[in-house]
């Protein structure tokens, strides 16, 4: 494991930058844990101040230093997306390993239902959703709505993967053997998929994190939970391009992008490292 | 039984699956929620002064017929089907008395021939993009288009609609960037209106296809790569054929095959990014009427555009599906 990362880190480019941009991401919302202020104090500090050496990323019209804000919004922005992740992770596993390795009948049925889900447009479904909560919209909710929404995609790559599985040796062996599914299953099968469990994971992150921002840009979530998201919203609600206050936008916009950028890097350069024969043919 | 009719029966099972789990989900989201919709509506209502208990029990009585809350959850189950299957979403409460049919059917031209152009723009060139990168990967022009592609794939539809909305809008200001066409012009088959629409249409057409041609450029030149290696490709440049026939005939066509049923699978991620964007340049599309739909507080506009959104998606995928055999010759053989 550790030397797959260093020879990756040494080796491909393309893990490295996205190793490097997430590093800056992630310490940068550990800095919240030593914010002077709370993240929902507001007009603690002169409004509308450029960047300066006091206020590094300058203030916001609502009298908030937006260095701190920032580095609560990004962190609660990844908490978002790593809990979507792991909520729709253990969905897509079970349904993925339980239809490649019945086949037949249930592999079918699984495989329709998943394919709606691939095809539904999620997004007027969360509008629908936050229409209808309202006031009780919160963090947690959407989340847990958006993880049973999102395991789809994921689950029918690790399908076809247990799929080619079911035929190995090893699991006639297992089966001959007395092994339950359920061992067979999470002791001989989970291992072969959890490379391709981490690089989905990348691009689930970058996908609840996408929609997150954009319900939030709307004002359909919680808005006086800090997120990147948030942080653009009141920003146009205070009209913040007119009034030339460019980096109340700019800042957030820059460290979401930044996220984006690094976790499709990750994701694209742990897929090359699993599929080695796209290595070859790069070079 | 032929293997065409197989497949096509198969297509149109999945189809009304597709529909039939979409329109649940929206059942459950409007009916297994906690809160009540419906005293919330009336809170909301008599949130200031005071009103007559008589009014409110009326606008109770109207509320619950609207939201279909009435008898027990089998009834009001049927009753939510049957106004969908008739199309029949009622009264929009913003735009009262406009049937929300209508309001839908004035708003759908202008995304479905957004979605129409840009998807086609952005799926034909990024995948002869990619074709060339994968067939020429020494090429630097298409190693640097590669990256460039990369580097926006990522980023979801709302930021890059955004950056465009400020670099045109405010840093260079060149396009217009907001509304359909101008306002002061009469909707005519003239030049100028046609010119106006399409000077319109630049920028979220320009942020869609920003998105999306990372994905086809990524997805052929990886496709395109594997292929090229094949035995049949290293015969057929040994023998002589031209490299644009190769590159054409025998490459591409093999490889476009996953692209279109990948085209089937991300039409309902294209179809999100589309409402977003129309809604960042005001485009007189879905997304703008959904957005402010949920601000007036109009639930019949915002289940019948969600209702809408789930058929039409799943109607462009089912004719992407029946035009695949098309393509494919295995399918029809089979």
């Amino acid at each position: 494991m550790w030397r797959t990362l260093r020879d990756l880190l040494r080796f491909n480019r393309q893990f490295a930058a996205g190793i490097v941009l997430l590093g800056i991401v992630a310490a940068f919302s550990c800095l919240s844990f030593f914010s002077p202020y709370p993240p929902n104090d507001s007009f603690v500090v002169p409004p509308d101040v450029p960047p300066s050496w006091a206020y590094p990323m300058g203030t916001t019209s609502r009298g908030q230093d937006l260095f701190w804000l920032l580095s609560f919004a990004i962190r609660n922005t990844l908490l978002f997306g790593m809990v979507v992740a792991i909520l729709s992770r253990a969905l897509a596993l079970v349904i993925g390993l339980v239809a490649g390795y019945s086949g037949g009948l249930v592999d079918r049925a699984l495989m329709s239902i998943n394919d709606t889900f691939i095809v539904i447009p999620l997004f007027p479904i969360l509008v629908l959703f936050y229409f209808v909560m309202r006031d009780h919209m919160s963090w947690g909710l959407l989340a847990l709505m958006m993880a049973c929404l999102g395991w789809a995609y994921d689950a029918r790559l690790i399908r076809s993967v247990a799929l080619s599985l079911r035929t190995r040796e090893f699991t006639q062996t297992g089966i001959f053997s007395g092994m339950s599914t359920r061992q067979i299953l999470v002791e001989e099968h989970l291992p072969y998929v959890l490379p391709i469990l981490f690089s989905t994971t990348m691009n689930n992150i970058n996908w609840s994190i996408g929609l997150e921002v954009t319900l939030s840009v709307l004002g359909f979530t919680d808005i006086n939970t800090p997120t990147i998201g948030v942080l653009i919203y009141w920003a146009n609600q205070h009209t913040a391009l007119v009034a030339g206050i460019w980096w109340w936008l700019f800042f957030p916009v820059l460290l979401v992008v930044m996220t984006f950028i690094g976790l499709f890097l990750l994701a694209v350069s742990m897929n090359e490292h699993i599929d080695p024969r796209s290595r070859l043919g790069r070079s | 039984m032929p293997g065409y009719l197989v497949y096509l029966l198969t297509r149109l099972g999945q189809f009304a699956l597709v529909v039939f789990i979409g329109i649940n989900i929206a059942f459950i989201v409007t009916h297994a929620t906690p809160i009540d919709p419906v005293e919330q509506s009336i809170a909301a209502a008599t949130q200031f002064g005071s009103t007559s208990p008589e009014a409110i029990a009326l606008m109770r009585q109207s509320l619950k017929e609207l939201y279909g809350l009435e008898g027990d959850l089998a009834h009001q189950y049927a009753a939510f089907w049957s106004r969908i299957l008739v199309g029949n979403f009622g009264p929009s409460l913003s735009a009262f008395p406009t049937p929300v049919s209508v309001l839908i059917g004035r708003a759908l031209p202008w995304t479905v021939s957004l979605l129409v152009v840009s998807t086609v723009l952005t799926w034909v060139m990024g995948n002869l993009l990619g074709g060339l990168a994968g067939y020429f990967h020494r090429s630097r022009a298409l190693r640097l288009a590669g990256i460039l592609a990369m580097a926006f794939h990522p980023i979801p539809y709302y930021i890059v609609a955004f950056l465009l909305l400020i670099v045109f809008g405010h840093v260079w200001p060149i396009l217009p960037i907001s509304g359909g066409s101008s306002m002061n012009m009469t909707q005519e088959w003239s030049w100028a209106f046609v010119g106006s629409v399409v000077s319109h249409a630049i920028l979220p057409v320009a942020s869609l296809a920003l998105v999306g041609l990372g994905g086809w450029f990524m997805g052929m030149r990886a496709l395109v790569s594997n292929v090229v290696t094949e035995d049949y490709v290293t015969y057929a440049e040994l023998g002589g054929v031209a490299r644009r026939r190769i590159l054409a005939a025998y490459v591409m066509r093999n490889a476009l095959m996953p692209q279109v049923t990948g085209l089937a699978m991300s039409l309902g991620a294209i179809f999100n990014g589309a409402i977003i964007t129309e809604q960042v340049f005001g485009y007189p599309g879905i997304g703008t009427l959904l957005v402010s739909a949920v601000h007036a507080g109009d639930y019949s506009l915002v289940l019948g555009i969600t209702t809408v959104s789930i058929v039409a998606v799943s109607i462009a995928v089912l004719l992407i599906d029946l035009l695949y055999p098309l393509l494919d010759p295995r399918v029809r053989a089979r």
